[in-house]
């Protein structure tokens, strides 16, 4: 591998040669990264590229098989990660990782407390200390208020406080803004940029690749767990990055077929959850794409869950090919022809514990069962079709879900449903967190489906991809459609002041 | 690029709104609230029986307590790191006969009580070794280390049994004596869990016990010993269920085989009634003491009421049942103020 520099400040943390298994996956392979005082340095890579095992490395949650990890030019060997965190090494992860029951403060400063005489915690130190780093960082929370109920960005702000609080000269950052608003990824930055300015060094992971352009200055690129390159961002340009990570070309990301609309498939009319929107209609005809955009919390993941009939609504009618559905019954949905792939991939759309056959066949039960008995070899052969036709990758099909990546679980939560031969297909933000290969293969197979005649409702936060996708944008504001815009219309501008109410509705 | 808010000023208004002081209240309301109910079933119970508040009776009502409140302490610590320990009725009874066993050749009182406690340590930390060494789920482990523990007992002790008799005086005193109408076992009781629970609050491990019942996977990353921690609360444990089995037999003075059997669950009782909460993380051992003595008392109030006993399993379930179900409503309510809260500031 080529040291990337050999002059100036020496690297503060270093990888070297490091090679990782778990089994027979070899996640890591002779990997080597430099982290110098003063950069935001991104790790780029598709989803299963090895990012979050290095992560884990750093943070001494993994012991490598071999190679070393260089602290100050001195190999350490982290027992675990506590030892990372006396290092000064912070880890921000995906998902923050806050004790619910405690307060921020706590959270804070959970195993370092400052201290009276005899151990004793010292409770306004504590206190005031938390106050301190708030102010830092430009926000007002309570530090006595418990964890639980933070929004994510607010969550990431004590994440950030808690790094900050022990003066960490390493920050590793897991795709912080995978579930921020403009804003608050603006505040995310300035801090990021601020925490570069005093010398620290910043590892910065994100699958948004203008966020990378934006604030790093030096990326490293690892494909299926080899290190590609660790090179100078300035006079890259995106698509070079995107040809390290999948190794090829990447084909067009928004692969939009134009379909003539067919017969109306979803009508929701004049549908109200009390408190939570009001009077929303639309509908969306056969073989189109309706993009549902609007901010974050605006109403648009629960107008689905309202018409799939997870939730019940208060007063409006839904109907799937003119046949209204029973409000409150997600059974009586699917039999319609409705498939809901949800927002929260983990949570809502698989079994984690469970395999990627059975996952995929749990939708699929009334046509396997026979004799009030599951025929598995019905199932298997239909999940393998469906595990095929959109190239989950995997090691065996009897292998459980939380094996595999993000994309890839994403694409078996598509597989779950496309197996039910929907007439009308609700995705809620099916790209999030997923990688760009597997993004433009999302896109394609929803616009494959949408060929052949299904409806389909998708709702992104992701405007480029809304933008991209969608036959008619339709827009979200605080509970209410507030905007329908035809394709051609359609612009960033259009679509942001229609999520923001700016526009006459 | 994605979907952004307007450019707007920071927040002016200063958030220390209603929702954190309402959760404070809701929390320090808990352990008042079973305060409040054990306080009228008391006036209630004395309006309809002057008899009941005596000096002799208050005294009965805290000794009852006494055993149940140091079993609870120690159970909430365990509780708390998302865990449980069923085999405190074993291990009580264990020590408890042990103790006996010295006194009974002539033993040293002080003696005998430390040698149950170090009993009740060395059970508590075979659980915990278990515990956190094996992986196994705690309730299965306590399960099997219950009928180990009983099953010792039986054949140690046999069809012996230890009465009153065969214990030095002084000890048998020490039991039933105290200082008008506060017993001394409760004395010692109440030191325990004052202690306890300033342990709990102000030391660094103490809440580290929290951090760990409120999310393991976070705990593990933010380098808390995780194990440690957890062989400690269970040593702690039981270390509590051996001095409960030194007080047991000044008490009754009286120890066989048998001693303790069914009484884990009268324990988790008392601790979940107290408002710790069995997914772990949250609650106080002043609330477990309460639980305590509010299950006890119902021992005492329903005779005094001329109520037949066989109603107390009966009420004591009702009870469990109400405290769950509170708790939920409670925590539901304080989230949906939570999000409100999030909402008028995103």
């Amino acid at each position: 591998m080529t040291h990337p520099s050999t002059t100036g400040p020496a690297p503060v943390l270093a990888l070297r040669d490091i090679s990782k298994s778990f089994g027979a996956v070899r996640a890591l392979r002779d990997v080597s990264l430099e982290l110098f005082p003063g950069e935001v340095h991104a790790l780029a890579g598709e989803n299963g590229a090895g990012k979050s095992t290095l992560i884990k490395t750093l943070a001494g949650v993994h012991r490598p098989d071999s190679g070393q990890v260089v602290l100050d030019g001195e190999p350490v060997l982290f027992h675990g990660p506590g030892d990372a965190r006396d290092a000064g090494i912070a880890v921000i992860y995906q998902e923050p990782t806050l004790f619910p029951d405690l307060s921020i403060a706590e959270n804070i400063f959970m195993g370092r407390q400052p201290r009276r005489a005899l151990g004793r915690i010292d409770h306004k130190a504590t206190h005031a200390a938390t106050l301190a780093l708030m102010q830092r960082l430009g926000v007002e929370l309570d530090p006595d208020r418990p964890a639980r109920g933070l929004s994510i960005a607010d969550q990431q702000i004590v994440e950030i406080a808690k790094a900050l609080s022990f003066e960490a000269r390493v920050l590793i950052m897991d795709e912080p803004t995978a579930a921020l608003t403009g804003s608050e990824v603006a505040r995310l930055f300035g801090v990021v940029k601020a925490l570069r300015e005093q010398g620290a060094a910043v590892l910065f992971i994100s699958h948004r690749l203008e966020e990378i352009f934006r604030i790093c200055q030096r990326v490293t690129t690892l494909r299926d767990g080899a290190w590609i390159a660790s090179e100078t961002i300035e006079g890259m340009t995106e698509d070079d990055l995107v040809r390290r990570m999948v190794g090829r070309d990447l084909d067009e990301l928004y692969p939009k077929q134009d379909v003539r609309a067919g017969e109306v498939a979803l009508t929701v009319s004049r549908l109200t959850r009390e408190g939570v929107f009001t009077d929303v209609s639309f509908e969306v005809r056969q073989g189109e794409i309706v993009g549902l955009a609007g901010l974050v919390g605006a109403g648009r993941t629960e107008v689905a869950r309202a018409v799939f009939g997870i939730d019940r609504w208060d007063a409006g009618q839904v109907s799937v090919g003119g046949r209204s559905l029973v409000n409150g019954a997600p059974s009586t949905a699917m039999a319609a022809g409705l498939a809901l792939v949800p927002e929260d991939r983990r949570a809502q759309g698989l079994v984690m514990d469970m395999s990627i056959e059975r996952n995929i066949g749990l939708t699929g039960l009334r046509t396997t069962v026979k004799a009030g008995l599951m025929d598995r070899g019905a199932e298997r052969s239909r999940s393998l079709d469906w595990a095929v036709k959109l190239q989950v990758k995997y090691a065996r099909i009897a292998d459980t879900v939380n094996t595999l990546s993000g994309g890839n679980q994403q694409k078996v939560v598509l597989a779950k449903w496309l197996a039910t031969g929907p007439k009308v297909l609700i995705v809620d933000e099916p790209t999030r967190g997923i990688d760009v290969g597997t993004k433009a293969e999302v896109h394609r197979l929803l616009s494959e489906l949408a060929a052949d005649g299904v409806a389909i409702l998708m709702i992104s936060s992701d405007l480029p991809e809304i933008l991209g996708m969608a036959d008619r944008v339709l827009v979200m504001h605080e509970g209410r459609l507030t905007a329908e815009i035809p394709r051609s219309d359609a612009t960033e501008e259009t679509v942001m002041a229609a999520a923001t109410g700016r526009a006459a509705a | 690029m994605t979907v952004t808010t307007p450019q707007q000023a920071p927040p002016a208004e200063v958030p220390k709104a209603g929702a954190t002081r309402l959760v404070d209240r809701v929390f320090k309301m808990r352990e008042l609230a079973i305060l409040l109910v054990f306080l009228v079933m008391i006036v209630i119970t004395q309006i309809g029986n002057s008899d009941f508040l005596t000096e002799q009776g208050i005294k009965d009502l805290l000794l009852n307590a006494t055993i149940l409140v140091l079993v609870a302490t120690g159970q909430s610590l365990v509780v708390i790191t998302r865990n449980v320990d069923l085999s405190v009725g074993s291990t009580l009874g264990i020590s408890a006969f042990a103790a006996g066993n010295y006194l009974q050749g002539g033993g040293n009182p002080v003696v005998a009580i430390g040698l149950a406690v170090l009993f009740g340590i060395g059970f508590g930390l075979l659980n915990g070794l278990l515990v956190s060494l094996g992986q196994v789920p705690a309730l299965v482990v306590t399960l099997g280390t219950l009928y180990i523990i009983r099953g010792i007992d039986s054949i140690w002790v046999g069809s012996r049994q230890i009465t009153a008799a065969d214990l030095p005086d002084s000890f048998v005193n020490f039991g039933s004596g105290g200082i008008s109408a506060v017993p001394y076992l409760a004395l010692i009781a109440l030191a325990v869990l004052i202690a306890t629970a300033y342990y709990l609050k102000h030391f660094g491990s103490g809440r580290e016990l929290y951090a760990l019942g409120s999310n393991p996977e976070a705990a593990r990353l933010a380098g808390i010993p995780v194990r440690k921690r957890i062989l400690a609360a269970y040593t702690f444990c039981g270390g509590l269920a051996g001095l409960a089995g030194a007080m047991y037999l000044a008490r009754f003075g009286n120890v066989d085989s048998g001693t303790g059997t069914g009484y884990e669950l009268t324990v988790v009782s008392a601790v979940v009634v107290g408002g710790v909460v069995f997914t772990g993380g949250s609650g106080s051992v002043y609330g477990a003491a309460l639980g305590a003595l509010l299950l006890t008392s119902i021992n005492s109030v329903l005779p005094a009421l001329g109520v037949s006993s066989v109603w107390v399993l009966a009420i004591n379930g009702i009870l469990l049942i109400l405290a769950i179900a509170v708790d939920r409503i409670v925590a539901l309510r304080v989230a949906l103020a939570l999000k409100k809260r999030n909402a008028r500031h995103a």
